[in-house]
Formats: structure tokens, C-alpha cells, sequence
């Protein structure tokens, strides 16, 4: 029986060199998917480590707790830092909750009709919008129109812009994907609208929200360009005010007002420098930038992995 | 030949269903139904698929109103007072008076507890004591109680199929409905899931009057008071379920309980 089936014996049936061809055609799709996953692998893993390996010597305590230095030797992201850190707080705290509403009122509210298809279509291309039109949009708004100043706040809203289409997007896929059997069975009980989307929709979706919002405030850390046009900083020897006061009323947003750097424009500035120590540098800082944006995507997995444990239909 | 059974005849109505039509857009799905469901007693709703059971079903709790472009005319009237198609009459009125049981079972990722417990709470109650008796009052009745009651904290959709559709069959007779109306509430279980919550069903009409879609005949015929047979988005006949099982008057009716199609 064995020897009957075994190609060398008996020419192939139609059936089986049907099979084998096919068979031959999935596997040459496999090796091409294997070769362009290894480029794009390859790459990455090569972007990282020369980044390391140039810039890791540098990595101390003291690199982190510098401001900026002529002397190379000297110079380290303590302000760029905390003006990340910063800027992205003002950032999420505004295009989250502007994000969420705007993403459940398309999602939830509006009347279907042409206007509202319309909307839709230009949302979902406000997440294309180049990073530097934004900047030029946030320099004539914010900083001339209302004039918030070369600052933090300035800074945070303009990332806001950038961030909020990404948001909107994650919050309408996040709603669109809770079975309607779910808002069915909460409207039966007699839910009104708001109970509906507050005790269910907002609770469910969360954790795909939050996906969404790391993703967009990932991109939003290292945006360059946009700051730049508002006129960030790039040499800064202090600290914005502290939020934290030890006086009355304990609570302090002078630091919104003041002027403030950023990591990717600190790296930018020590690249275009001659000196090669400040490219060491630079590579240092880009380890600290790379660093913020992996610690907020695995805070990130984790709550949506707490989150999705409980939910399922 | 057949054992007219007077206290059945003479049950009160609960329901009046007159002159019904419903559209979807342009397209009538429910065609000048008449209607009347006795108080505490089970009428089944039979019929092909796509004959309009579960349309005819959903305008009992206003749930087309979830959706654009659907239209009602005609009357349903509660207790003979109040017409719950009415325009002045808010869904959210109607649902918290009429309760549903879904074809799937559709417990919400809360736990078991939250499941039962979420129809008093949107109707704002916070005292905790009178929302745990009333959940275990619930849970009883559904003949849950006794499978749940040291797991009240645990999600819902950590039971089986069938302890589910007893749940959300529990969810709805927490807020003691007059109405609650089963949209073939066991086409995805197995028999003796099916089983159960037939016996359920048939104890709860000592409490609440029940409304069923169900495809299958046998659960009709062995569950329902009475049973209108539907074809098409018109009412053909509606009579006690042995008349309409043993004596239908109408040739459709006889051929379709018989199997002659379907």
C-alpha cells in the first residue's frame, strides 16, 4: 500500500500534483512573508543597537540629572526630560477626554446623514495630517490668537491636535466592536442613553481606548517638528515651576506658563553639533527616549490585559 | 372533544393588540395585527422564519425605536389604560414595565450579582439590603439560586449556556415586570437546558404574563396557554393552543402545526 502511494513508484494522479502545486505556491508565499518580516526585524534591531552601543557608555545618573551643557562632558537631559513628561500630561489630559467624547458622539449620537458621513471622512483624515501643518496651526492659535507664549501648555495642545484624530478613531473601533446584543439588553432593563453608554459602552471599550491613546501619545513623544514651529527651547538651565507646593493651596500650574525642551529637540540639537562627544550624547538620549515610550506601552498592555480579563461575550 | 378549560377562557386581558402595522423604512413587516395576551397566562408566537414573530415581539417594549427609520401604527395597550405606541409615551417607560429574555444568552461582563442587580439601578435604588434580597429573590425564582449563591462575585460568563439565559431571565424578573416577553429563549441551548427553563416559564405565569417566539412546535404546545400562528406579517389565527394544535380553523394553520411546511 505504502509503495503504491510513494511518488517514485507510480506517476502522480491530477488529484495529487493538483495538491502539490498548490502546495508548492503557499510555502514560496511563507518564505517571502519570512524574508520581509527579517528586513523590517533586521532593521529595527540595528536602529536600536548602534543606538546602545553608542550611547550607553554615557547612560549614568549624572547624564540624567544635568541640564544642558556647552561642555559635552557636562551636558545631560535633565529638562528635556521633565519637559516630555510634562508636555505629554498636558496632552493626555486634554485629548482624552476631548478624544473619547468626540469618538462616542460620532459613534453613538450623531444622525446618520450626509453631514455626519462627512465628518467622519475628514476625522479619519485629520489622523494623515503632516505633524508640521499642526505646529503652524498651534502657532497661529495658541501662541499668537490666544496667546499662551512660547510654553508648556502651548506645547501640550499642540500635540493634543496631533493626538486627538488618533483617539477619536480608537474610541469609534473600540464602541463598534461591543456586540449589539449588549446595548440591547442594557436598553430592555430600561436604560436610558447615558446609563447605556456610561455603565456599558465606556466601561467595555476601555481597554482598546487605552491602546489607542499610548499608540498616539507614542507618536506624539517624539514629534519634532510641530514644537519647533511653536518655538521650543533649546538650551534650558532650569526647572518649570514645581506643580507641588509646600504653601497654601499646595497646588501650583505656573509650570504650564513656562518654556520648556523636549527629548527629540535636545537629540536634534546635539546632531547638528560638530563635536562627536555630543553625538554620544544625543545616542544617550535617544536610549531615554526609546525607554518613556516602552515603559508607556507595557503600562499599557498591562492595564488592557487587567482590563479584557474580565470582559468577554 | 375537546376539554374547554373555563378558567382559561375567562382570563383577564394583560394586553390589546388592535390594528398593528409596523415598517421597516418602506417595507411593512407587520400587517393589521389583532391581539389579545390573558393575564398570566403563556401565548406563543409561531410561524416560518421571516413571517414577523420577533418584529411582532419587539414592538411589545418599543425596541425598534432603537433604530432609524422603523415605524409603528396602531395601538398595544397595557391593562387597558395605557397605549405604549403612543408618542407621548417614553420607550424607557414602556421597557421598565415590559421585560425581555434575548434568542442568545446576552449577560452583561459584569459579575452574576451586577447582572441582577442592574435593573434597580438605573432605576436609582441604592439601598443595599433591598437590592441583595431582591437579587436572591431573583435568583430563585430563575432556579439559580441554589448554583450561584457562594458565587455571587463571579463574572456571568463564567456559567454555562443555560444557567446564562437563567440569568438574564433572572435580570428581567428583578425589577417585577408585568410583561416579559422570550425571543426563542432556548434555540441555543441543549435539551435539558431547554428543559429547565421551560419549567421555569411555566411556574413564573403565577407572577407575570409571558409572551413567547418560539420555531419549535412542540415547545409551543407544551408550554404556551395560547397560540397564534403568524404568515407572512399577518395574524392568521390566535386561539388556545389546543384548538389551534388539535382543530385549527384555517387550512395554513393545520398544514403548518402538522409539518406540511415551515
Amino acid at each position: 500500500m505504502a509503495t503504491s502511494l510513494s511518488p517514485s513508484s507510480t506517476p502522480l494522479s491530477p488529484i495529487q500534483l493538483s495538491v502539490l502545486q498548490r502546495k508548492r505556491s503557499s510555502n514560496l508565499f511563507a518564505v517571502a512573508g519570512i524574508f520581509s518580516i527579517a528586513i523590517a526585524l533586521m532593521t529595527l534591531i540595528a536602529l536600536v543597537l548602534q543606538l546602545f552601543i553608542q550611547g550607553f557608555p554615557k547612560l549614568n545618573w549624572q547624564f540624567l540629572t544635568s541640564f544642558a551643557d556647552p561642555e559635552a562632558s557636562l551636558a545631560g537631559v535633565l529638562a528635556a526630560l521633565v519637559g516630555s513628561c510634562l508636555v505629554m500630561l498636558v496632552t493626555a489630559a486634554t485629548a482624552v477626554p476631548v478624544g473619547i467624547g468626540a469618538g462616542l458622539y460620532l459613534e453613538e449620537y450623531i444622525a446618520r446623514n450626509k453631514f455626519s458621513a462627512l465628518i467622519e471622512i475628514n476625522v479619519t483624515n485629520l489622523a494623515g495630517v503632516p505633524s508640521i501643518v499642526y505646529g503652524l496651526l498651534a502657532l497661529g492659535l495658541f501662541k499668537y490668537y490666544f496667546n499662551l507664549g512660547e510654553s508648556i501648555l502651548t506645547a501640550g495642545l499642540t500635540l493634543a491636535l496631533l493626538v486627538l484624530p488618533v483617539v477619536i478613531v480608537a474610541t469609534r473601533e473600540a464602541i463598534r466592536a461591543i456586540p449589539s446584543s449588549l446595548r440591547e439588553a442594557a436598553y430592555a432593563m430600561g436604560a436610558s442613553k447615558s446609563q447605556m453608554v456610561f455603565d456599558h459602552l465606556l466601561p467595555y471599550a476601555f481597554g482598546n481606548i487605552l491602546t489607542g491613546v499610548i499608540i498616539g501619545l507614542s507618536r506624539a513623544i517624539g514629534e519634532t517638528a510641530p514644537l519647533v514651529t511653536i518655538g521650543a527651547l533649546t538650551f534650558i538651565a532650569f526647572l518649570p515651576d514645581s506643580p507641588i507646593q509646600s504653601g497654601f493651596p499646595f497646588i501650583s500650574f505656573e509650570w504650564l506658563k513656562a518654556p520648556f525642551t523636549v527629548l527629540p529637540i535636545q537629540m536634534f540639537n546635539w546632531v547638528s553639533r560638530p563635536e562627536p562627544e555630543f553625538q554620544v550624547n544625543a545616542a544617550a538620549a535617544g536610549i531615554v527616549l526609546l525607554s518613556l515610550t516602552l515603559m508607556m506601552n507595557s503600562i499599557a498592555i498591562y492595564l488592557r490585559y487587567r482590563i479584557q480579563k474580565n470582559l468577554k461575550w | 372533544m375537546i376539554n374547554i378549560d373555563s378558567t382559561v377562557s375567562q382570563a383577564p386581558p394583560k394586553v390589546e393588540v388592535s390594528n398593528l402595522n409596523f415598517y421597516y423604512g418602506d417595507k411593512q413587516a407587520i400587517k393589521n395585527v389583532n391581539l389579545v395576551l390573558p393575564k398570566n397566562k403563556i401565548t406563543a408566537l409561531i410561524g416560518p422564519s421571516g413571517c414577523g414573530k420577533t418584529t411582532l415581539l419587539r414592538c411589545f417594549n418599543r425596541m425598534h425605536d432603537l433604530y432609524d427609520g422603523n415605524r409603528y401604527e396602531g395601538e398595544i395597550v397595557l391593562d387597558g389604560q395605557v397605549n405604549i405606541l403612543s408618542r407621548r409615551i417614553d420607550p424607557i417607560e414602556v421597557r421598565m414595565r415590559v421585560g425581555m429574555v434575548f434568542q442568545r444568552p446576552n449577560p452583561f461582563p459584569k459579575s452574576i450579582f451586577e447582572n441582577v442587580a442592574y435593573g434597580l439601578r438605573v432605576r436609582g435604588e441604592k439601598n443595599k439590603s433591598f437590592i441583595a434580597d431582591k437579587v436572591e429573590e431573583a435568583l430563585k425564582a430563575s432556579a439559580l439560586w441554589d448554583e450561584v449563591n457562594d458565587r455571587l462575585k463571579d463574572m456571568a460568563f463564567t456559567l454555562s449556556g443555560g444557567q446564562q439565559q437563567r440569568l438574564c431571565i433572572a435580570r428581567a424578573l428583578a425589577t417585577d415586570p408585568e410583561l416579559i416577553l422570550f425571543d426563542e429563549p432556548t434555540s441555543a441551548l441543549d435539551p435539558i437546558a431547554t428543559r429547565n427553563i421551560e419549567d421555569l416559564m411555566d411556574g413564573l405565569k403565577k407572577q407575570v404574563t409571558i409572551l413567547i417566539v418560539t420555531h419549535s412546535m412542540q415547545q409551543a404546545a407544551r408550554l404556551s396557554d395560547y397560540t397564534a400562528f403568524m404568515y407572512l406579517g399577518e395574524m392568521l389565527e390566535c386561539d388556545r393552543t389546543e384548538v389551534i394544535f388539535k382543530q385549527a380553523a384555517q387550512l395554513r394553520t393545520r398544514d403548518y402545526v402538522s409539518g406540511q411546511f415551515g
